[in-house]
């Protein structure tokens, strides 16, 4: 099996060391390239159709035995680092904040800082600071794609905005798709593969993104173009890319589900704090024809109005935090879905060449073309950057669920706290003033005796 | 009522009854258990069974008509509101609901406690046989012709009439009822719908908890913090009921002051008439004095029909002048008899201690219904803090 070249990707430009780490490459154990070269005439089409390695068997893409490996390869260690280590080193650090309105007589538009600091040798200097509008983050996300389509490449937040119905230029959703872009750009410096792509790096360090929108257009025809013309239609697909299927689909639904609820929790605490309000407020206006009680009703118009902000500031965080990354999630589900359907698509193209390669083999004794094991390999390598992101993405989602709903949990909890100390404050006061003595202020009451 | 036999009075139970109604048609109604039993005899540890009988809330609000009527210088306790009001959605406006009627058995047992230990109220007869006399109680009360004058006074509160020298603190007194009234019940429909709102949004988090339990059955090492969380979101989501149950007691404290204002206005109103009543015999009475003068000394001051007839057609016979004389003295005496009376009617001393004595009942009361409410609110937070941390604490174990 040939372990040259860049793995039949579109991808330009790709490091040494890029290759040289790629899972497939270094491992030990023979992978075998398929029953269909050993087996002989191959006529058991489903054993050769199918993903050679039993279920059983480990894969040989799984992620971390091949890290493992990978540690134990001198070479690979040349220069001290190791960007597949489990506890990964970090070397590149991206931030994006600092949001500016731009006025020119054409439009509109926010730009963001985009700042990078690193110690990678790809990168000329150690600190980066640009400015970058969504445009381009758009257009690295679509490099990405097409440079990598092996790989899952994380969302950015809608592109669309319904104009008149959200304000682009509001606080608000400046600042919550910001934090969506430091998020997009934070994972894919993190993705051991992503980070070292050229477009990243100029992303990150040319002052004028020459972007040449026109070759970017063309290629993604191109590779649409490519997709359709190849019309394989893969017949079974394989157990484990079955169950990530699966999960995809039931996590997807249950994310939306999650979503609608939050949104209705939103809405209901917004028509209770309209109420809350306005009960406050008669409290208030009580207290206005009261002599004795109007201290006692003002504490309570006070505490109801504290509980009123805290309930605001609340709804304000889930607002800005908890559904933003919700349907970041959805969207990376939709983009997983795509890099799956690519990946049946390698993985059709092989079985549809193979065996037309076989018969024409049957035939005329015709050899096995070298394109099918190219094929082959793509569909291998496709396979096994699937699976090792895949791990990766599961990971990554543990934590981000974890810390959005311990997130709401304290939320929660700071609300209920914020309002139990006003109310505690108001019960020192009015039992005060009981011990108090009464006869301080002389009223109508009194004098009329 | 003797003053040194003071009673430990308690309703202690609610019974449904069927029976057959006035117009002999058949009827569901819930009759009240109420228990009395002598103070000293609790006091000096001896533990006697206590007289008990039932009545009905019709009976209750007859023996407060009475009241009413007896002592229009008091403000006499009110009951228990007759059908559900302010109530939020989920809240059942049925009077046959046990929930209903177990916080009316609470109001009536509040409303006998306020009567029994009222100053003036304690003494009367009609209330003594209303807790010791089943029977017979109901000819009693309409023995004392209450009703008579009920209507009548009934009639003249809702008549509109303008009093000459209103009674600056009694108008000023009148105002704050009307101003208590208003507030109260303002606030008791705000609350109804803060409770209606607050109950949706604890019921939605419920569902968080069917979806942590599906999502939890496609996770591996997520899975059992899910699960458990989805448990803690079901609890919060059910919490709210007793929640909101205990806050109907509020309620009913501030719907008693609701009422209570009804009923300091009534005494206001009932001055004011009294005044006006007063003011009408004073003016009847000057005018015949006026009248008696000018017959005794032939000189006409003002003008008069009479006066008029004697320039046209001559004056009367002495006969019928004396007679005329006469009569006009026995009304004058009448008058001043009449006089008399409407002042003291008006009760304005008896009238002001009871008001000065609910003043400080209700500072006393509702400061303590304000405490008590921020106890429960400072409960709610507490249970709110303590599922939310629980559920924290799960999902940190996902």
């Amino acid at each position: 099996m040939s372990i040259s070249a860049p793995r039949g990707l579109a991808s330009s430009g790709q490091k040494p060391i890029t290759e040289i780490l790629h899972p497939l490459s270094a491992a030990e154990e023979p992978l075998s390239p398929g029953p269909d070269v050993t087996v002989s005439g191959g006529r058991d089409k489903e054993v050769g159709l199918t993903n050679g390695t039993p279920v059983e068997t480990p894969s040989p893409a799984s992620a971390s035995v091949l890290f493992n490996r990978l540690q134990l390869d001198d070479d690979l260690d040349s220069d001290g680092r190791d960007p597949y280590a489990d506890t990964e080193t970090h070397d590149l650090f991206v931030t994006v904040d600092d949001p500016k309105k731009h006025v020119s007589t054409m439009e509109t538009y926010i730009t963001y800082r985009v700042s990078t600091k690193t110690t990678r040798i790809e990168f000329d200097l150690p600190d980066y600071s640009v400015r970058r509008r969504y445009q381009d983050f758009d257009w690295l996300r679509t490099k990405l794609e097409d440079s990598q389509p092996t790989h899952l490449i994380p969302p950015l937040p809608e592109k669309f905005v319904m104009k008149g119905v959200v304000d682009r230029f509001s606080e608000e959703f400046v600042e919550t798709r910001m934090k969506a872009l430091d998020k997009f750009l934070k994972r894919v410096a993190d993705h051991p593969v992503l980070s070292f792509n050229p477009h990243l790096n100029a992303f990150l360090s040319a002052k004028d993104l020459n972007k040449r929108q026109g070759l970017a257009l063309l290629s993604k025809v191109g590779e649409s173009v490519k997709n359709v013309a190849g019309g394989y239609k893969l017949r079974v697909r394989p157990p484990e890319f079955c169950a990530m299927g699966e999960y995809l689909d039931t996590f997807n639904q249950k994310l939306g589900t999650i979503d609608r609820i939050a949104q209705r929790i939103l809405k209901e605490q917004s028509e209770y704090l309209t109420e809350l309000r306005e009960y406050g407020t008669v409290y208030a206006s009580w207290a206005g024809s009261e002599e004795e009680l109007q201290r006692p009703l003002e504490g309570v118009a006070g505490c109801v109005t504290t509980c009123c902000g805290a309930l605001e500031d609340m709804s304000e965080n889930m607002g800005q935090d908890f559904l933003p990354v919700l349907r970041e999630y959805i969207l990376y589900i939709e983009s997983m879905k795509n890099v799956l359907r690519k990946r049946d698509q390698s993985q059709a193209e092989y079985e549809g060449r193979l065996e037309a390669a076989v018969l024409r083999k049957q035939e005329d004794r015709t050899p096995i073309p070298a394109e099918v094991e190219k094929c082959q390999d793509k569909m291998e390598c496709f396979n096994a950057d699937l699976k090792a992101d895949w791990e990766r993405w599961q990971s990554n989602k543990r934590q981000d669920f974890k810390q959005l709903l311990t997130g709401m949990a304290d939320k929660n909890v700071t609300h209920y706290e914020k309002c139990q100390a006003a109310w505690e404050s108001l019960i020192t006061l009015l039992q005060d003033k009981q011990t108090e003595d009464k006869t301080s202020c002389k009223s109508l009451w009194e004098i009329r005796q | 009522m003797d003053d040194r036999a003071a009673m430990e009075i308690c309703v202690a139970e609610a019974e449904k009854r069927s029976g057959k109604n006035a117009v002999s048609m058949q009827e569901t109604f819930t009759v009240y258990l109420i228990e009395t039993r002598p103070m000293d005899a609790v006091a000096e540890g001896h533990n006697p069974a206590p007289d008990c009988l039932w009545r009905r809330y019709s009976e209750f609000e007859l023996l407060r008509n009475y009241l009413i009527v007896t002592y229009p210088y008091i403000v006499v306790p009110p009951l228990p509101e007759k059908r559900a009001e302010f109530v939020w959605h989920k809240l059942s406006a049925d009077n046959m609901d046990p929930d209903f009627v177990e916080r009316r058995r609470v109001g009536l047992e509040n409303f006998l406690l306020r009567v029994a230990s009222h100053p003036v109220l304690c003494n009367d007869k009609i209330l003594c046989y209303f807790l010791t006399e089943e029977h017979g109680w109901k000819e009693a009360v309409y023995e004392t012709g209450f009703q008579a004058k009920a209507d009548s006074r009934l009639r003249a509160l809702s008549a509109t009439f303008r009093v000459r020298n209103p009674d600056k603190c009694f108008m000023e007194m009148k105002h704050y009822s009307d101003e208590l009234q208003s507030h109260t019940s303002q606030l008791l429909r705000a609350r109804a719908r803060v409770a209606d709102r607050l109950y949706g949004v604890f019921k939605v988090h419920g569902n968080y908890g069917r979806v942590f339990s599906e999502w939890s059955a496609i996770e591996k090492e997520m899975g059992d913090g899910l699960q458990s969380a989805g448990h803690h979101m079901d609890a919060y989501a059910a919490s709210i009921d007793d929640i909101l149950e205990e806050e109907e007691h509020y309620a009913d404290q501030l719907k008693e002051y609701l009422f209570y204002a009804e009923a300091l206005r009534a005494v206001c109103r009932k001055h004011e008439l009294t005044q006006f009543e007063l003011e009408m015999a004073s003016q009847d009475l000057i005018s015949k004095k006026q009248q008696r003068e000018e017959l005794a000394t032939g000189i006409v001051r003002t003008f008069s029909f009479k006066g008029m007839t004697n320039k046209l057609f001559g004056q009367e016979a002495p006969e019928q002048r004396e007679a005329r004389l006469k009569l006009l003295e026995d009304l004058i005496a009448e008058g001043e008899e009449t006089v008399k009376e409407k002042t003291i009617e008006r009760h304005v001393e008896k009238a002001w201690v009871d008001i000065q004595r609910f003043k400080e009942q209700k500072d006393k009361d509702l400061r303590e219904a304000l405490i008590n409410y921020a106890v429960m609110q400072i409960s709610m937070c507490k249970k709110g803090i303590q599922v939310w941390s629980n559920a924290k604490e799960c999902f940190l174990k996902m």
